[in-house]
């Protein structure tokens, strides 16, 4: 430890409304390093690296670079001291180009310089490997070459030391491994390298030393080359975890809902689901991977009577009356009318499964208050159904008064979830329903879905993690720029398989 | 090393006696600069200016009956507006849905008043300004849920259709040319007990405790705030929006057009375009300053009408030009709406350097 860090925290805290989001976290990183910052969501990962890149200011504690004590109030004073962050929703004009966005509010001349600007993003990419062109519009671009503007963004800046908050969170395996290699440029070429995130095994095959956060708290730094999965899993939660899922197999399958053709184009025109066809069966988990944004969510929704279907049809098969019903051009409403138990746990839970400012009993409220021809509420009912949510699924909660934006996000998807499936359905969806859980918070949404298989009800399972789309599903369909590029089966299916399967499309057809 | 900064910190919801505290202190910190500036730019003794102040709003029997049925006014109008705000739907069109109800009563005043037995009379006196403030709500909706047009300055705009329909009934049907219409008393509302502004103030405080029932107990209030809080909740439960948008507005107008019923056959008994007097938007400010509680609505509309009230005593006591009064009622209002930030936030000072904790 001869050498000065190129940046060491001191006893750093935060506190937002009285809460530590960060409490004494010490660390520090050398030149030529890659560090992983290592914890659940809601640990403080994101807020720690925010204080170094000037969005926050911490309430105490000291930050050095290069041994000298810095004070960085804004994301001028962090790239002053040569930090860069790359966060997780990406800040670019989409209507500019790459070089366009890089350049964006620099101080310098060069900012009227495009062609100039345009070699020195040229000479950036090919140092480290990127595979960029400058000119190339954003809103033509895939996430991976988003995220790629970003880095050379910060690079131009003149950087050295880079900050990336869950980068491989949008990218499937492929290009994460095109990441890897040129972050692992980067860092022989002298560059600092921080990465936030939660998967444990790209903190073990990319970094140099592992800091674990733990609610806010700094648990300790180990050297990556001496620790294992299960050693950093139990600092990361505090205590033993067994990450097994218990897969029982299919019982009484039946076709409950048959997709066939679907097509669907969005406000503007555009295709965004291109000749759907699949079978949800009952008993069954069916998981449908794909990069984010590549009509997941519109298929959903169009199941769910929330997006305008143009072609196809969706066929539900009533196992109590033993009729066949088509819920196109069906609201919801009237799905409901026709007697479908669908469930839907929505990717965008407070903003459109639960109002954030209600109370849970309010928000319990949301499926049932109709029920009954009196003009008023009666919320005794969703009264006692909260209570038994939070009891049922270890709510931590003050009270069922609680507005529900106030609760940390694994306790707000209890009680989305806990709320779909009280309405007992037979097809339950459910679109990243552990998107920002922690560990064990996940394990329980798990244990809830393979609840619902075992009763016979069909689920369909929107993930992004591959590796637990393997353990929990039955058979996967795979979808890429809105049409589905493959079926697995998930017991005996691979990562790269499903990786391959994501990007099919877009090298084929194009972009839409 | 002792460099010292400050920076901003979002508080814990706090307990309701430290709330009222927070208030408490921005009141009388109002008063105090308000003083001093009322020393400063007229010389006078803020004291008597304040006592100036309290005597305009309740210095005699009729001061506070006046004072109260203004109140009234101004709170019927802020629970009108209320459920759009609620839904989001920025109604800032209740000055002309008020004034068009006013002129529907006026003009049943006008030409059913001898033909009609006088129970019939306030009957459709009732459902005619109700209908016409519904019709000024319900088009912006209408063309909002239809066409998704602005609603903003859709309403504004219908104020001024409302405003030149009043001047143009005057200039047409006031006989004498003159373009004022004198009082019509005997076609007004009943007096009760001999006190004219009676049945005005028993008419709103009924409308409050149902605009409350309406807001917190029923399935519609239930699905106004469903909306309000987000329109892909509401569809994701199978709310229809647009129904919801365009029976909200219906309520919104129709409580538009109780005010102007009350402003014209309860108080005025005559119209003329500036009946409302900016009442219609001063109504948006109660109600924002209510958090869209009826009840706490009760509260601001007084603190404002207390205000204007004092503010304009003050200005024939001391003979002071009328800024003077908006000046101090600025300062306060600043106060009491600035409070609001501290209630959410506090400041925290960092020292860089020796940590104790």
């Amino acid at each position: 430890m001869s050498e000065t860090s190129a940046i060491e925290l001191r006893n750093i805290s935060k506190y937002f409304g009285g809460k530590a989001a960060n409490k004494n976290v010490s660390l520090s990183i050398n030149r030529g390093e890659i560090l992983s910052i290592l914890g659940e969501n809601g640990s403080g990962k994101t807020t720690l690296m925010n204080m170094i890149a000037g969005i926050y200011f911490p309430d105490e504690g000291q930050i050095f670079i290069d041994g000298k004590e810095v004070v960085i109030r804004s994301p001028r004073d962090a790239f002053k001291y040569k930090i860069g962050m790359i966060h997780q929703h990406f800040k670019l004009v989409d209507v500019f180009s790459a070089t366009e966005n890089i350049i964006l509010g620099i101080d310098k001349k060069e900012k009227f310089d495009h062609k100039a600007a345009a070699n020195k993003v040229k000479e950036i990419s090919e140092r480290y490997g990127f595979d960029i062109d400058p000119m190339k519009k954003i809103h033509e671009m895939s996430v991976s070459e988003k995220q790629t503007v970003e880095i050379i963004k910060v690079l131009y800046r003149g950087a050295d030391i880079l900050i990336l908050d869950e980068p491989t969170a949008v990218l499937t395996p492929q290009e994460t491994q095109k990441l890897f290699n040129v972050l692992r440029k980067m860092r022989d070429d002298g560059k600092s390298i921080i990465i936030i995130t939660h998967k444990l095994h790209e903190v073990l095959s990319l970094s140099d030393k592992v800091a674990v956060l733990r609610k806010g708290e700094y648990i300790g730094t180990v050297l990556t080359a001496t620790t294992d999965e299960s050693q950093l899993t139990e600092m990361m939660v505090g205590k033993k975890v067994s990450l097994n899922i218990e897969r029982g197999d299919p019982k009484n399958c039946e076709e409950r809902l048959v997709v066939r053709n679907l097509n669907c184009v969005d406000r503007e025109g555009v295709k965004i689901l291109n000749n759907v066809s699949f079978t949800a069966r009952s008993g069954e988990i069916l998981g449908i991977a794909g990069i984010a944004g590549s009509g997941q969510r519109e298929l959903l929704e169009a199941i769910a009577g929330l997006q305008k279907v143009n072609e196809g049809e969706i066929v539900y098969n009533n196992p109590k009356t033993g009729e066949s019903d088509n819920l196109r051009d069906k609201t919801p409403m009237q799905i409901r009318d026709l007697g479908v138990r669908l469930s839907f746990v929505p990717e965008d839970r407070l903003g459109m499964g639960l109002v954030g400012n209600m109370d849970i009993i309010d928000n319990m409220m949301l499926r049932s208050y109709r029920k009954g021809h009196s003009v008023f509420l009666e919320r005794k009912g969703p009264r006692y159904l909260a209570e038994k949510i939070i009891k049922d699924l270890e709510v931590v909660t003050p009270d069922a008064k609680t507005p529900v934006r106030r609760l940390s996000g694994g306790n707000i998807q209890k009680i989305l979830v806990g709320r779909e499936i009280a309405a007992s359905p037979t097809v339950l969806m459910a679109a990243y329903p552990v998107r920002g859980l922690d560990i064990g918070a996940s394990y329980t949404i798990y244990n809830l879905l393979n609840a619902q298989k075992e009763k016979g009800v069909a689920v369909i399972f929107v993930g992004e993690d591959l590796d637990v789309l393997i353990e929990l599903c039955d058979r996967i369909i795979v979808i890429g720029s809105g049409s589905i590029t493959g079926t697995v089966d998930a017991r005996t299916a691979t990562k790269e398989e499903i990786g391959l399967l994501m990007t099919k499309s877009v090298e084929q057809g194009g972009e839409a | 090393m002792n460099k010292m900064s400050f920076h901003l910190v979002k508080r814990e919801p706090m307990v309701w006696y430290k709330n009222v505290f927070v208030r408490a202190i921005a009141i009388i910190a109002s008063l105090i600069v308000s003083a001093v500036a009322i020393t400063i730019l007229t010389g006078k003794n803020p004291l008597e200016v304040y006592a100036s102040m309290v005597s305009g709003a309740f210095g005699s029997s009729l001061r506070i009956w006046s004072l109260v049925q203004n109140v009234a006014i101004l709170l019927c109008i802020s629970l009108a507006v209320t459920p759009a705000f609620k839904m989001k739907f920025w109604n800032c069109g209740a000055e002309g849905q008020v004034l068009i109800g006013g002129l529907a009563t006026t003009a049943v005043m006008m030409f059913l008043g001898d033909s009609l037995p006088y129970p019939a009379l306030i009957v459709v006196m009732l459902i005619a300004s109700m209908l016409a403030g519904i019709i000024w709500s319900v088009i912006p909706a209408f063309c909002k849920a239809l066409w998704n047009t602005n609603e903003t300055l859709f309403t504004l705009m219908m104020n001024y259709v409302a405003i030149q329909s009043v001047a143009f009934f005057l200039k047409y049907f006031v006989k004498s040319g003159s373009g004022v219409l004198a009082p019509m008393s005997e076609y007004g509302l009943p007096v009760l007990f001999g006190q004219s502004y009676l049945l005005n103030i028993i008419i709103v405080a009924v409308l409050t405790v149902l605009v409350y029932i309406y807001l917190k107990k029923t399935k519609h209030g239930y699905e106004i705030s469903v909306v309000g809080e987000s329109e892909n909740t509401a569809k994701y439960i199978g709310i229809n929006v647009r129904k919801v948008v365009i029976r909200t507005l219906v309520v919104s107008g129709a409580l538009c057009g109780i005010a102007g019923l009350l402003l014209v056959g309860g108080t005025n008994h005559t119209i003329s375009t500036t009946t409302v007097d900016g009442r219609g938007f001063t109504a948006i400010m109660v109600s924002w300053l209510g958090k869209f509680n009826p009840v706490y609505m009760v509260l601001t509309s007084f603190l404002i009408v207390f205000l204007q009230r004092g503010a304009g005593q003050v200005s024939t006591d001391f003979r002071l030009p009328s800024a003077i009064s908006d000046i101090v009622t600025g300062i306060i209002l600043f106060f009491i709406i600035g409070c609001e930030f501290f209630l959410q936030y506090k400041i925290v000072s960092t020292k860089s350097g020796k940590e104790n904790d």
